[in-house]
């Protein structure tokens, strides 16, 4: 299942990335394989999405949330 | 200022690491909640325990040492050159003990570049608060280096910090971490020998980044790129497989170290504010509120000073003129420099105010929720959410504005941002257009509470903006992008805004305004001056001729009208002059005559030129009821061919156009190619700007006439 598919509230662990160039990013930041992540809430357009991730917040959009496996 | 011994801040964006730099010189400096705000390179001077003193350099906020954006590529820049001026004795790594593993992935990078390492573990106050406890020896320990806590904006620990800096010794002691070399080793045995260093990191990163490096010779950077085609470097998979191996070292070193047992305790405030000011219904509406008052504070707060700067300067003038001895050097220093430098002036309080507010919406993190609520919008058009910022600034001004464009990381947002900004109404467009609807658009109020007159100046706000946006779309198909464009963002919890640092916002904001606009603007002011009162002699000494012929006839009370007639007609028969009879045929079309023309050339470097040419057009004496004046007298102008009003409606709304959508602003020609680093920006700039102001202004006005 991606992060793009889950609903404010819901949570997954991360097992792994279908885009290598953005995992890098997104390990940088804390979204490693095995870390819990929580979707907090859409932006009021739906995209991007606040998740919450190794103690703290990031947002990203749906796009690069696709990218994101999650369990 | 002499220094025994440099120091390097460094650490993630929102670790405070701009707050101790100040804490620690003294220096008070910008800092914000709003991620990468620290572009500039910042340097400041401290005193250490031992009475040595210390250059301390705040390098930009980053995740690692692999750049996203330009400010961040400055970091590794600074550490890798040994000959670079601030190459530090001392790392000071700021991180965040709220985050420690995501903030130890910086440190564990820049450990391996083999600097010596001091980290300041930072908002340790909070991290209590929220039951994470850490093992400050442990970690020591377990790094090799001295690890010390501080609490940045509660000001404690920095003595020990200081203490700590001041016991570094210049051989680094941290123990090694990760071994990279196991990653790709022929390629970075080759590139070690190339670059003759013994550092494995280094020759890797070197490996990674050689192409933006500037450290590099154009030898060398061929070398390398022999070395990486040949062992098949596959970048994103090194560095992936880099970050976990770092990630997984982190995890042992971590391991009983921090105890956490309140992670979630500090996003319940934060929570609350942003169910509400991210929410799908009240999330834009309470923006708008807030864009509405700031740009009412910024008219109505900024009013009353901008009066007494505007009386200050008429009085220097008038004060000069009486007291200086009368000769060109003195006009040219009283019309061409101190007008001109009152040009800039009377902008500050304007740029002040929205400079103090543009800040606090940083500061408390509520920035980082617009560019969140507002991203899905820009993208359509080409921007990102992080291109609102500098936009919004545009209204000010350019200038600032298109610098805060340097956190953006994709190159195609960015150049699009820049772009596009100065389409965005600035102050110096308000006179001009104030000027000429209070002429042609009649005091009426609309549905009995909207004054006409300002909702026409609205309009001409929102065409700006809806001109920007459209002209984004467009460069959206005609720009390549160099990479895909992402927005991957921290958003960081709400804090109060620190009051120091907004009144130094607003201090260095409006002397960088000053600085960089006056330096254009006085030089422009100069020539301009020259230009106007300077003409062929033949024509000069005819005109004075005649006018002697005249007054010897008249009596005294009809001598100063005289004397403005004279100058009017030496106006007309200037350089400026006769270039704006010059230009006459192609501006017709526009409902444009040789005088508009004249204020369009004196406009070119500054737009706000346009009051004081057509004041000086129109011949107008200086005072209180100047701008009521002009407006008497351009109403009262005829064309000399057909006799009818020059400003008609069209002519304005014509003029208006031009104003809104020329690029007429020497000072913004000259930051985007500072921030460009290339020509064919600004050049692109100023001829697509150009060609939207004269096919608008045709279209309007051939419509409207």
């Amino acid at each position: 299942m991606k992060l793009s598919q889950l609903k404010p509230g819901e949570q997954g662990t991360i097992v792994a990335f279908t885009d290598l160039e953005m995992s890098v990013k997104l390990m940088e930041m804390g979204c490693l394989p095995g870390e819990i992540v929580e979707v907090e809430r859409f932006a009021p357009l739906g995209c991007p999405i606040a998740i919450r991730v190794a103690g703290y917040q990031l947002c990203l959009r749906k796009s690069e949330a696709s990218v994101i496996i999650i369990q | 200022m002499g220094r025994d011994i440099k120091i390097a801040l460094v650490g993630n964006p929102n670790t405070g690491k701009s707050t101790l730099f100040n804490l620690l010189t003294g220096l008070n400096q910008k800092i914000g909640n709003f991620p990468g705000i620290t572009v500039d390179k910042k340097v400041g001077y401290c005193k250490l325990n031992n009475g040595k003193q210390a250059e301390v350099v705040d390098l930009p906020g980053t995740y690692s040492l692999y750049p996203k954006s330009r400010d961040e590529s400055i970091v590794f820049q600074v550490l890798a050159n040994k000959d670079n001026s601030s190459y530090p004795d001392v790392v000071v790594l700021v991180v965040d003990a709220t985050n420690l593993r995501r903030n130890l992935l910086l440190y564990s990078q820049v450990a391996d570049l083999k600097l010596p390492v001091v980290l300041a573990l930072n908002m340790t106050d909070m991290a209590k608060k929220e039951g994470i406890e850490i093992d400050v020896d442990k970690l020591s320990e377990r790094l090799g280096i001295q690890v010390v806590s501080i609490s940045a904006r509660s000001n404690s620990g920095l003595a020990q910090l200081k203490e700590a800096i001041a016991h570094t010794t210049a051989i680094p002691t941290q123990v090694a971490g990760t071994d990279v070399h196991v990653l790709v080793p022929e390629a970075i045995d080759e590139a070690k020998s190339l670059l003759k260093t013994d550092n494995n990191y280094f020759a890797l990163q070197v490996l990674h980044q050689y192409e933006t490096l500037d450290i590099l010779s154009a030898d060398v950077k061929a070398g390398v790129g022999t070395i990486k085609k040949e062992h098949h470097f596959e970048s994103s998979k090194l560095q992936a497989a880099e970050t976990i191996a770092r990630y997984r070292y982190l995890g042992t070193v971590l391991t009983g170290i921090v105890k956490d047992t309140g992670a979630a305790k500090k996003f319940v405030f934060s929570d609350k504010i942003d169910a509400v000011l991210t929410n799908k219904f009240w999330g834009f509406i309470i923006f708008i509120g807030i864009l509405f008052f700031i740009f009412n504070s910024i008219f109505s707060w900024s009013s009353y000073p901008m009066e007494l700067i505007e009386y200050a300067f008429v009085w220097l003038t008038e004060y000069g003129h009486q007291h200086l001895p009368e000769g060109l050097l003195t006009n040219l220093f009283l019309d061409g420099i101190v007008a001109g430098l009152g040009g800039v002036v009377i902008f500050i309080p304007q740029i002040a105010i929205l400079f103090a507010f543009i800040s606090i919406l940083e500061d408390t993190g509520y920035m980082a929720r617009v560019t969140f609520m507002m991203d899905k919008i820009m993208r359509k058009f080409g921007l990102s959410g992080k291109s609102v910022v500098p936009m919004i600034g545009s209204l000010a001004c350019a200038v600032p504005s298109i610098m805060s464009a340097r956190n953006i990381e994709s190159w195609k947002d960015r150049i699009i941002t820049i772009m596009v900004s100065p389409l965005v109404s600035c102050s110096a467009r308000l006179p001009v257009y104030t000027l000429l609807i209070g002429l042609v658009v009649p005091e009426k109020m609309v549905w009995g509470f909207l004054n006409l007159q300002g909702l026409t100046l609205m309009g001409m706000y929102l065409i700006s903006i809806v001109a920007a946006v459209l002209v984004a779309f467009v460069m959206n198909f005609l720009i390549k992008a160099k990479e895909k464009s992402y927005f991957i963002m921290e958003l960081p919890v709400y804090r109060m805004p620190r009051w120091s640092n907004v009144a130094y916002t607003m201090y260095e904001k409006s002397k960088t305004f000053v600085v960089e606009a006056g330096k254009v603007i006085i030089a422009i002011s100069i020539i301009l001056w020259v230009m106007a009162t300077y003409g062929p002699s033949d024509r000069f000494v005819e005109i004075d001729k005649k006018y002697e012929a005249i007054e010897a006839q008249k009596d005294s009370v009809q001598v100063s009208t005289l004397e403005r007639d004279r100058a009017a007609e030496k106006l007309e028969n200037s350089y400026a002059g006769i270039l704006g009879h010059a230009i006459e045929p192609a501006i017709k079309p526009l409902g444009f005559d040789w005088k508009i023309g004249i204020a369009l050339i004196t406009s070119f470097a500054a737009r706000e030129a346009f009051v004081g040419t057509m004041a000086t057009i129109y011949s107008v004496d200086g005072g209180d009821e100047e701008v009521a004046t002009i407006r008497n007298k351009m109403r009262n102008a005829k064309n000399a061919d057909t006799g009818l009003p020059v400003f008609t409606f069209a002519t304005a709304f014509s003029l208006m156009l031009f104003y809104a959508f020329a690029m007429q602003c020497m000072s913004t020609v000259a930051v985007v190619y500072r921030e460009t680093k290339s020509w064919r920006w600004p050049v692109t700039q100023l001829v697509y700007m150009t060609a939207l102001a004269y096919m608008a202004s045709l279209i309007a006005y051939q419509l409207l006439k």
